[in-house]
């Protein structure tokens, strides 16, 4: 008797893997318990002895891979990303929350501080608040540098609560964006200087900020006016100088321009059997979001089918109970990711994306050279 | 920095200041390539930034396909930000502008 291999039987499609592998190679199962082929096989040669090439060449994943736009708003998106791998997916995310630069509050001279809140806890949150320009039109601010107006933002705060009147709440419509830069005056031991000279202050602009055009019509403020920085009592003052610079999330998460972002696969959920009846309306019922729904098919007969499986949550309710797992197979493809981008508002979050890729092209350039 | 023996198919590559984000990718897209019989990526202590990116082949220089992965890799992320931006242009002028 001749020995047939698998890859020859009549039913199975040359070139292509049997319909269990292809499950195996593109779907993750989930289980009640876990998670079952999580890893995506991504080895070459993985195929090779029942004769199906497994790589994924360029050309091939130009003509595969596909972008859909679900929700495009000033301050998040949400798309998805198909024919991708997850490492690639994960660097842009990694990449979004920690290496694409904004500009916030670093240095904060104190002039007057008599409120409650102590001078280091309102630089904190000064530092925390986002501001509103784009970071691209900045360079970095390396130590030996000096602040100037291409690498620093100066922003004034001078609030004081009257005596005799009421609490005051510091908000961040008080920061007030100034660009001819610094104003307090550095002291220094030579006082035989010319009076009408410019005071030396602890920035040296050269021209002022607002002759830009990016600036010169909106001013640079905060992303949003009503942010709560503190809360003075009657003959409490605060009176400071902010200097605002560029910066990565990876230094310090007041850097990072997305608020969050995150991805998850694209969820694929299949009734292994017919569910009828009671049992459709018992699974109707169960699942939390609505991803099943009742089809009549004729003789007052139901039927259980599946509506939404994209807004499963993956609560597994659906598996939960005597022998449900026959009937729902929970799964999730391996390389159709739902990726949602929340922007504070610096950047919208399509920008952000181009520019987390831009900086991923940028890093493998930088080992190319290095190698080279 | 490129460690190996005088045999050039395996080598052993440490780069500075990386992490998971780009050695993960460059460890994917070197798997793609047939040539590659061994490829993993280790990272020696976290506090410090640095990638030890393992390569063996099947005969080519260890140094040329890491290149030509990192080249593959950085079309592929060409060739996403294209399909994206089209997206992103296709969405917004499919959709009316809300005021």
């Amino acid at each position: 008797m001749s020995r047939v291999t698998a890859s020859d039987l009549p039913d199975v499609p040359k070139g292509q893997l049997p319909q269990h592998l292809e499950l195996q190679r593109t779907r993750v199962l989930c289980g009640s318990d876990a998670p079952t082929h999580t890893e995506t096989i991504q080895y070459s040669g993985a195929y090779a002895s029942i004769g199906v090439d497994n790589s994924l060449r360029l050309e091939q994943f130009c003509k595969k891979f596909r972008v859909e736009v679900i929700r495009l708003t000033e301050d998040d998106m949400e798309f998805d990303m198909i024919g991708i791998d997850p490492s690639i997916a994960n660097a842009f995310r990694r990449i979004l929350i920690a290496e694409l630069p904004t500009m916030a509050i670093e240095k904060v001279l104190i002039a007057n501080n008599t409120s409650v809140i102590q001078d280091e806890v309102l630089a904190h949150r000064l530092g925390l608040v986002p501001i509103k320009v784009d970071p691209r039109l900045f360079e970095f601010m390396s130590e030996n540098d000096t602040p100037n107006e291409k690498n620093t933002i100066v922003f004034k705060l001078h609030v004081q609560c009257k005596r005799g009147g009421p609490r005051i709440t510091v908000k961040t419509d008080e920061l007030k964006w100034l660009p001819n830069g610094g104003e307090f005056p550095i002291a220094t031991l030579n006082h035989t200087s010319n009076p009408s000279s410019r005071p030396k202050t602890n920035t040296f602009f050269t021209h002022s900020q607002d002759s830009l055009p990016e600036f010169s019509n909106n001013p640079i403020a905060s992303v949003h006016q009503d942010i709560i920085i503190a809360k003075l009592g009657p003959g409490q003052e605060i009176e400071l100088e902010a200097h605002a610079v560029k910066g990565i999330g990876k230094t310090h998460a007041k850097w990072s321009s997305v608020s969050t972002a995150w991805y998850r696969m694209l969820p694929d959920v299949v009734l292994l059997q017919e569910v009828e009846d009671e049992k459709a309306e018992e699974l109707v019922k169960k699942c939390p979001v609505n991803v099943f729904d009742i089809e009549d098919i004729g003789n007052g007969k139901k039927r259980a089918i599946v509506a939404k499986p994209r807004a499963c949550t993956l609560c597994r309710e659906c598996i939960r109970g005597e022998g449900w797992e026959k009937r729902v197979a929970l799964r999730r493809v391996k390389d159709h990711f739902i990726f949602t981008i929340e922007s504070t508002g610096a950047l919208p979050p399509d920008v952000l994306f181009t520019e987390a890729v831009k900086i991923l092209e940028e890093k493998c350039e930088r080992v190319i050279t290095e190698l080279s | 920095m490129e460690l190996g023996s005088s045999d050039k198919t395996k080598a052993t590559f440490s780069l500075a200041d990386e992490d998971h984000t780009l050695a993960n990718s460059v460890r994917f897209a070197l798997n793609q390539d047939p040539r590659v019989t061994f490829c993993g990526y280790s990272i020696p202590h976290p506090s410090d930034a640095r990638v030890n990116i393992r390569v063996q082949t099947t005969g080519d220089p260890a140094k040329e396909v890491l290149k030509d992965a990192l080249q593959d890799l950085m079309g592929m992320s060409q060739h996403v930000r294209a399909t994206f931006d089209k997206a992103v242009v296709d969405f917004k002028t499919s959709e009316p502008v809300k005021p």
